[in-house]
Parts: structure tokens; C-alpha cells; sequence
């Protein structure tokens, strides 16, 4: 059985999409819209890393609960207000939300492989988890990609 | 005939009646001293513009000036009843420092100019950038004041003629929730309900509206109610003490930033407890299993956690409207301009859903609008919406639309830009020229510090188009003198779809010139065109612009083909869909079950109630195939400030009966102005005590962004909640002052992702006390800023303030 290395494989996409989460809210704190639903958004990453967490247990994996702080934070918000009156962070932005999307999607095709494994190893509390978590990370999809397409116009004709 | 204090006794005298009679007629009326309805040359119709509920009136005109007003006993909306705002606003319009003449500024300073001037400078920098930049260059921001035909013209101009996503209008502070929770649940805007519901309600529940200083004739309807035989019980959400919560059978007093928690038990009880109408529920809806889901882990105690309030008022609200047989419900700031405005405003439609109680009498839903003409904003597109409730998302709508306007194309690529975004636009310099029109984003956008340095940017041509020199005409490049209400024919439409003819009493002042002439006139100026090379938009006056309106508006669910200005001016207000089918107006939407969701007819097909992704037409196909009203559940999120050890009160902004947004006009009109005449803080008694502060004490309330000093208000609002009063700025404050009296200097940059409304409700502040008072705060008596402390003067208006109160106007004439 390779559930195990399904969670781990999971866990680790989650991991990196909380992480992304955070730079971006930080990195574009001017754009508030970004900044406040990316943190909304986090709080269902940490949740899921919460839950495979202690899915992990059974398998033997010590995954942790949470992604930590970064050292760069401080310094990633004082850059977002720094350029507060510049344009040229909008291809930037375009360029991290692009890279959610793509981390977001990672996450769903990792969600959809524990859901097929739980269901072929008859684990109901494993397919309740896939199937409890998984509609967030397609909102979380979803989001990026509306964002991009809300945002790009401006920043391309500008 | 009797007579009254009209700021004294701001809902009048009662007039009881019973469950399914007719609200009996009361007629007010005010007039200048010496003046009488006998001496008056003409009476001009028209209807409120200082708030929403579209009272009907007329203007009393006397040698070229107005003398007065009457409330109109035929009118469907007040039955002749007049409230504080509509008997002494008028004042305001003649007042001397209105904007007589164009400005421009010249070696930095605003100087008077001729219109040729000031228009060629417009035109000339809107040239320059669309040769530049394009489009994405331009923004507009309107107004909630304006009439239809004005809002009509301006959509055709900046998405028809010029192309720009940029517009929105000051909606978007007040009313936008209101339009999204209805395009969420039924798929279109528009309220269900109609203000008649009143009559036959046996319960009311008001859900962040305080109608008694919003609506107050609408309070007025409600008060005659609860005089009467078998009275409504009424719910009241608040966690103000208002004159609603002191009637209400229930009132709950939650946490500012908690009303999902809130709506998600009451709706746990409701399902709980099986009140529900089954049939109603498989016939006419989609989603309810969702909704279960959702709500089944929000147990009372869970919300009374979160919402700080107990656990058995939670049952008892849901109680009160689950076993409701016509239950008639409202929602308003509390909600629009608070946390997950719109997934809390949708949770209100949720619960008239699954009890099925939506368009019968007394079993209604309004979202409440703020404005007096908001609903025209949205319907005719000047708040980015598609003119006349259509799709952007929907090809065959702009194609019609396009067809309609004759002209190449819409550009529909994203969707409309809302104002917080375009003000972000202008702040990272890529929009570079605004236009704002009768609104004052100056002092009514949050966070004031940020504002002005975006709107004073050189690199910004910022244009006002307004009747006073506003703070943010401080700050244009142009100025446009425009005509008041009044002052210009048009016609607007009110929270429960009632159009209303607003004629000409007299003339604008000056140079100043109506709305219309002035967007007509920048269109000719700049040579828009349409497809055969006539000039576009083609309407040339308010009455041939209402009609392209009508035929804009012909097929879609706002239709207005039947009306004309002839008929509301004799008849008064009609409420919309008014067509051949229909010529007297339609009392309630919905009432066969059936709505405007279908994927094709559909306005919006929404958006995710937390994140605010829209839903793309596949899924909303697959989910509503056949259109029917849309049942949305909602996690709870918190807010994004909470108070903590620094900050540790929750601090909201809002409104009072005696003023409108931020006093341009009321604080110009004298019985309003003196009523109210300086900003206060509301703090509760408990929490006064708490830091040693009387009546009248003068603190400091400070939020991580700014300060603002005021007097205190102790009274009965929840503890651990500080309210403060929107409508002062700058404009009549001593000129040496600090930048310390607008409430919105401490108010968050943030928005509902949904309905695009800043959330003025969600702050954390610290309260200082500075010195102590000299007499009490000038918070008004009479309304939910009543005073702990007896010995507080009550509000009146005295001589002059008397208002004519004519309760049988059949046997008087």
C-alpha cells in the first residue's frame, strides 16, 4: 500500500500551497482584495495540513500541523507599501497569482490520487477527509484564476 | 389643524390600524413663516432624496422659490407622511455657498471659469489619455442622488461610447450588498417584498436596519401597526439600543463581525424545530441540502460563543420567525457594511426560502438600499452593472444591449471594475483621470488619510461634478456646478421598486446646469458617434432619455415601457415591472414561484460566498438548469481586526435620523444642522464607568490608523462596542483643526469580496479620555443615541420646526 506516501506527497503540495499563500498576502498588501482573501484562504490550508496531520499517524508519518513563520515576512510587507505608488508590481502580482493557480491545482490532482487510494483500500476515514477538503482547494483554484483574470487587464493596458 | 415639532417627534402622530387594513392617510406639511398652502403659485411633484424610502411629495412654489412641502396622501409609499429630512432638507438647495460658476485650478488654486473653459479641459485630457493609454485610463464615480435618466446616460457614455470597466457609482458604500445577496438567491436584482407587507405581517424582523432614522415613514407604518389591534412582533439584530430594538419582541445585540454565526443558528433552529415548507422548498429551490450541511454544527450555543450573545435569545429569535405565518423581513448596514456582508445578507433570502414565505402579502425580503436612488444606479448600469439587469458574463445580453445602442461593442472581457479597485488604479497611477459626481469620497471612503493622498496626486485629473464645494471639490483639478433636486426633471425609484416624477420647481443657481446637460454635453463635445455616424448617446433632454431608458429596460425584469413622466406625475409612485401587461405596477415579485434565474435570463450567475471567485456559466447551467431561487450556505469567517489588548473596543460607524451621508446638504439645512450640530462618540454605560468618562466628556478614540477626538454619548449601545457617526468632515469645521473629525479616518481598507462594499463595521480601537465636557455631547435624545443621563436636554426644534399634521385630509379640502 502506498496510502502513506500519498499523504506525505500531499501534505508536502499543501505545505508549499500555505506558504505561497502567505507570500502573496504579504508580498501584496497594497492590494487588498489579494492581501485579506489569501489570509482567508490560508485558515483552510492550515486546516488541511491540521487533518493530514493526524491522518498520518496511522501510516506511521510525523507530519507537522502547521508551515511555521517565515524570516522574510517583515521584509515582504515594507516592500508591498514601499512601491504603494508604482505599477510596476502588477506584473509581479500577475506572475504570483499565476503561480498559486498552479500550486492550487498541484494540490487537487494530490487530493483526487488519496481519494482514488482511500476508496481502492476501503478506508472511509481517509475518502471523508479527501472528500471534506478537496471542494477548498478547488475554491482556493478557482479564486487565483478569477484574480488573474480581474487584475490582468489593467496591468497589461497600463 | 394639529401640529407637531418635526424634529421633536420625528415619526408623528399614531394612526392605528389593524392586519389587512389600509394605513390610513396623515398628510404633512411644512412652510415658511407667514406663508400658508393657500398663498402657494404651484405645487411641483416629486419624492425624497435624502434617504431611500421614496416618500411622495410635492414642492410648494411661490414667486420662483420654493416655499415648502406636502406629502402626498395618494402616494403608495407614505400616505401623505413626511419625515425630519424630507420637511427640512429643501432648505439646503438654496442655500448661499451653493456652486454658482465652473472651476479650475490655476497656480494650484480652484478659480472661477467659463463652462467653455472648464469643458474644453475635460474633453482635451480625456482625448489625450484614451490616445495614450485607452480606456483603462478613464474612471467614473456616481452617485446613489442622481435620477435615472442621468444614470442611464452616463452608462451609455463610459461603457457604450468610451469602453472603460471603470465605473461605479457611491452605491457601492451602501446598497451594492443589497444587490448581490438578491442576485445570489434569485439569480437577478430586485426586491421581493413591497413596503404594503407591512400591513399584513405578523412578524417583522430587522436585521442591521434601523429604520426608525433610515426609513423613518417607513417607521411610521411600523409604529401605527404596533398601536393597533393584533400588532407584529418584531426581531431586532443590533448592537445598538435603537428605537427598533426598544419595540422588538427579541432583540440580539451580537458582536460586530459575527452575523453568519448568527444567521447560520437561527437557520440550524428553523431546520431543527421543522419549520419549513417542504413543497416550497422541492418546487421552487435548489441548495437547500447544502444549507442543512452547513448549519447543522451551529448550534445555538456554538453562535452564542462566537456572536456574545445567549444561547436562549438565539432560540427564541429563531422561535419568533420560524413559526411566523407572514413573516415581512429587512436588512441594511448592519449587515451590508459588515463582515461577509453578502453571505449574511443571503442567509436573511435563505430563511424566507425554506419557510416559503416570498411574494405574499406580509411575506417579503427587502434588502434595503441607503441611497434615495440607488436602485436606478444598478439598473441602469452606472454602478458597472449591465444597463438594465443583464448579464456581463452573458454574450447574447451585451449583443442586445450593443444592438440596442448601436454602436460596435461593449467591452466585456473582466468584469466592471468597483470603486476600491479603481481607487487602487489611481493609487498605482494607471488610472489617471476620474470623474466623480454628486458623491464625497472624501470623507465617505474609509481610511481618509489614504484617500486623500490618492485624489490630491497631480498625476490624477480629478473632475467634481457637484452643487457645494465639497472636501473632495478641495481637491479636483475641475469643478462642475451642477443643479439640484428640484432643479432638473428626472425620475428615481425607491427600496421597494416605486418610481417616482421628479419635476422642476424652479432654477438652478448661477450657471450651474442639470446632470444630464452636462454628461450630454461632454458627449457632443468629445464626438461620440454611433454605427450610422449619429451622434451617440442620441437623447437630447431628460424626457426623451427616459424613454430610451424604457426601451432599454423592455423585456428585462426592472421593465418600465409602461410608465411615462405624465403618468407618475398625476398618479405618484408605480412600482416597476409597470408594462401593457401590467400597467399598474407590480405589488410583489415572485408571487408564482417562478424567478429571473434562468442561465439565460439570469443578471449574475453569483459568486463564491467567501472568496468571490464569479461562477462561470458551465457550473451555474449544471447547478440551476431550470432557474429557481438559489438556496447558499456559508462558513463562518472572522473578521479580519478584532479588538485585542491594545485596541479592545469594536468599533462601528453609522448614521443618524437627522442627517444624510456627509451633510452637504443637511448639515446646511438649519433644524437638521442644529439637531446634530457635532460629532459624538457612543459609548456603553457600563464601559464609561469602566474608564471613568461622563456625558459630554471629550476622548479620543483611536484605531491602528488614525485618531478622531468627540464628545461622549453614554447610553445603552452593547458594551465593548463604540459607534461613531459617519457624516462630519471638513467643510463647516474651524479651519485650524486636525484631521480629527471624520469617523472614517479610522476605518479599515477592506471589502466584502462579494458585493465589493467596504466594511465601515469592522475596526479594533482604544478609547482616551482628554478632558471633561462642558455640557452634554450634541448626539440626538430622540433617537438610539437616547442618553443614560436624565438630565439631558431632549432634541427639539422649536419655533419654526412646526409641522402640519392633516389626519383627515377628505373632510379639510
Amino acid at each position: 500500500m502506498k496510502l502513506g506516501l500519498a499523504i506525505r506527497e500531499l501534505h508536502r503540495s499543501e505545505s508549499a500551497l500555505a506558504r505561497d499563500l502567505v507570500a502573496v498576502a504579504d508580498r501584496h498588501q497594497v492590494e487588498h482584495e489579494v492581501h485579506h482573501v489569501a489570509n482567508d484562504l490560508l485558515r483552510w490550508s492550515h486546516g488541511h495540513l491540521h487533518e493530514l496531520a493526524a491522518a498520518g499517524t496511522s501510516f506511521g508519518l510525523r507530519l507537522r500541523a502547521d508551515i511555521g513563520t517565515s524570516r522574510l515576512a517583515p521584509a515582504r510587507r515594507s516592500l508591498s507599501r514601499l512601491a504603494v505608488h508604482r505599477s510596476t508590481p502588477g506584473i509581479l502580482l500577475l506572475a504570483d497569482l499565476r503561480r498559486l493557480h498552479r500550486k492550487a491545482a498541484g494540490v487537487s490532482l494530490d487530493w483526487e490520487l488519496l481519494a482514488q487510494g482511500a476508496q481502492v483500500a476501503g478506508d472511509g476515514d481517509l475518502l471523508a477527509l479527501a472528500q471534506r477538503c478537496h471542494p477548498q482547494t478547488l475554491r482556493q483554484l478557482t479564486w487565483a484564476n478569477s484574480m488573474l483574470k480581474v487584475l490582468s487587464p489593467q496591468v497589461l493596458a497600463s | 389643524m394639529p401640529s407637531r415639532d418635526g424634529i421633536a417627534e420625528p415619526w408623528g402622530t399614531r394612526a392605528p390600524y389593524g392586519p389587512g387594513e389600509v394605513w390610513p392617510v396623515r398628510v404633512d406639511s411644512r412652510f415658511v413663516d407667514g406663508v400658508t398652502a393657500d398663498d402657494v403659485d404651484r405645487w411641483v411633484p416629486t419624492a425624497s432624496v435624502l434617504h431611500s424610502n421614496g416618500d411622495g411629495m410635492d414642492l410648494a412654489v411661490k414667486d420662483g422659490r420654493v416655499v415648502g412641502v406636502r406629502g402626498r396622501a395618494d402616494d403608495r409609499v407614505n400616505h401623505g407622511r413626511l419625515d425630519p429630512k424630507d420637511l427640512f432638507g429643501w432648505d439646503a438647495t438654496s442655500s448661499r455657498d451653493r456652486l454658482t460658476t465652473p472651476l479650475v485650478r490655476r497656480d494650484g488654486e480652484l478659480a472661477p471659469a467659463s463652462w467653455e473653459e472648464a469643458m474644453s479641459l475635460v474633453v482635451d485630457r480625456s482625448k489625450e489619455l484614451l490616445d495614450e493609454q485607452g480606456p483603462s485610463a478613464v474612471g467614473f464615480y456616481t452617485s446613489g442622488q442622481l435620477f435615472a435618466e442621468e444614470y442611464y446616460t452616463l452608462a451609455a457614455i463610459a461603457h457604450g461610447a468610451i469602453g472603460t470597466s471603470h465605473l461605479d457609482g457611491n452605491t457601492r458604500l451602501c446598497t451594492a450588498t443589497a444587490a448581490a445577496a438578491l442576485k445570489e438567491s434569485f439569480g437577478c436584482d430586485g426586491q421581493p417584498g413591497s413596503y404594503a407587507d407591512v400591513d399584513h405581517a405578523d412578524v417583522i424582523a430587522l436585521f442591521g436596519h434601523n429604520a426608525a432614522e433610515t426609513q423613518a415613514v417607513l417607521w411610521s407604518r411600523v409604529l401605527d401597526r404596533l398601536a393597533g389591534p393584533n400588532p407584529p412582533r418584531l426581531l431586532c439584530v443590533d448592537p445598538r439600543n435603537t428605537p427598533v430594538a426598544r419595540a422588538a419582541t427579541v432583540h440580539l445585540a451580537p458582536l460586530p463581525g459575527t452575523n453568519v454565526a448568527l444567521m447560520n443558528a437561527i437557520l440550524h433552529e428553523v431546520i431543527a424545530n421543522d419549520h419549513l415548507d417542504h413543497d416550497y422548498i422541492d418546487r421552487c429551490t435548489v441548495g437547500f441540502d447544502g444549507l442543512v450541511e452547513q448549519v447543522r454544527q451551529w448550534t445555538p450555543e456554538r453562535a452564542a460563543q462566537v456572536c456574545g450573545v445567549a444561547a436562549g435569545d438565539i432560540r427564541d429569535a429563531a422561535a419568533l420567525v420560524g413559526r411566523a405565518r407572514r413573516l415581512m423581513s429587512t436588512v441594511l448596514q448592519g449587515f451590508y457594511q459588515s463582515n461577509q456582508a453578502t453571505a449574511a445578507a443571503v442567509q436573511v433570502n435563505n430563511l424566507h426560502l425554506v419557510r416559503g414565505m416570498i411574494g405574499k402579502p406580509g411575506a417579503g425580503v427587502l434588502q434595503m438600499n441607503g441611497q434615495p436612488t440607488a436602485q436606478n444606479t444598478r439598473e441602469c448600469g452606472a454602478d458597472g452593472d449591465l444597463t438594465g439587469f443583464r448579464n456581463w458574463a452573458n454574450d447574447a445580453h451585451v449583443t442586445e444591449l450593443t444592438r440596442l445602442w448601436n454602436i460596435d461593442g461593449i467591452p466585456h472581457f473582466s468584469p466592471p471594475t468597483h470603486l476600491m479597485q479603481m481607487l487602487r488604479y489611481a493609487e498605482n497611477g494607471t488610472m489617471r483621470m476620474l470623474w466623480v459626481s454628486a458623491t464625497n469620497p472624501a470623507v465617505s471612503l474609509p481610511e481618509l488619510r489614504r484617500v486623500r493622498s490618492i485624489l490630491s496626486q497631480e498625476r490624477l485629473f480629478l473632475v467634481v461634478q457637484d452643487i457645494y464645494r465639497t472636501e473632495t471639490a478641495e481637491l479636483a483639478d475641475v469643478v462642475l456646478p451642477a443643479a439640484a433636486w428640484g432643479e432638473k426633471t428626472g425620475t428615481f425609484t425607491n427600496t421597494d421598486r416605486t418610481v417616482h416624477y421628479s419635476g422642476k420647481a424652479v432654477d438652478p443657481p448661477g450657471q450651474a446646469r442639470p446632470d444630464l446637460d452636462i454628461l450630454l454635453d461632454y458627449a457632443r463635445r468629445m464626438d461620440f458617434r454611433d454605427r450610422d455616424g449619429a451622434p451617440f448617446p442620441p437623447w437630447h433632454d431628460p424626457e426623451s432619455a427616459f424613454q430610451a431608458w424604457q426601451r432599454a429596460s423592455a423585456g428585462r425584469p426592472c421593465d418600465q415601457t409602461g410608465l411615462s413622466y405624465a403618468l407618475l406625475a398625476e398618479r405618484g409612485g408605480v412600482q416597476w415591472p409597470c408594462t401593457e401587461a401590467s400597467p399598474d405596477g407590480t405589488e410583489r415579485l415572485y408571487a408564482d414561484g417562478a424567478f429571473h434565474a434562468h442561465p439565460d435570463d439570469c443578471e449574475s450567475y453569483g459568486r463564491d460566498l467567501v472568496t468571490g471567485a464569479p461562477v462561470e456559466p458551465s457550473a451555474y447551467r449544471a447547478m440551476n438548469p431550470e432557474g429557481k431561487a438559489m438556496i447558499k450556505a456559508a462558513e463562518f469567517v472572522p473578521p479580519h481586526e478584532a479588538p485585542d489588548e491594545e485596541f479592545p473596543f469594536a468599533l462601528i460607524t453609522g448614521r443618524t435620523l437627522y442627517h444624510f451621508h456627509t451633510r452637504t446638504k443637511t448639515g446646511r439645512s438649519k433644524h437638521l444642522r442644529a439637531a446634530a450640530r457635532e460629532v459624538w462618540l457612543e459609548v456603553s454605560t457600563a464601559d464609561a464607568e469602566a474608564n471613568g468618562i461622563a456625558e459630554g466628556d471629550l476622548v479620543e478614540v483611536r484605531t491602528p490608523r488614525a485618531a478622531v477626538r468627540a464628545h461622549v454619548r453614554v447610553c445603552d449601545i452593547r458594551p465593548g462596542v463604540l459607534f461613531l457617526p459617519f457624516h462630519y468632515g471638513y467643510w463647516d469645521a474651524d479651519p485650524e483643526r486636525a484631521r480629527d473629525r471624520a469617523a472614517n479616518e479610522l476605518t479599515r481598507t477592506d471589502w466584502d469580496p462579494v458585493s465589493k462594499q467596504p466594511l465601515f463595521k469592522t475596526a479594533a480601537a482604544a478609547l482616551r479620555r482628554l478632558e471633561a465636557g462642558t455640557g452634554p455631547s450634541a448626539a440626538p435624545t430622540t433617537t438610539a443615541s437616547a442618553p443614560t443621563d436624565p438630565n439631558v436636554p431632549p432634541t427639539a426644534g422649536g419655533p419654526g420646526a412646526a409641522v402640519l399634521e392633516d389626519l383627515d385630509p377628505g373632510a379639510a379640502r
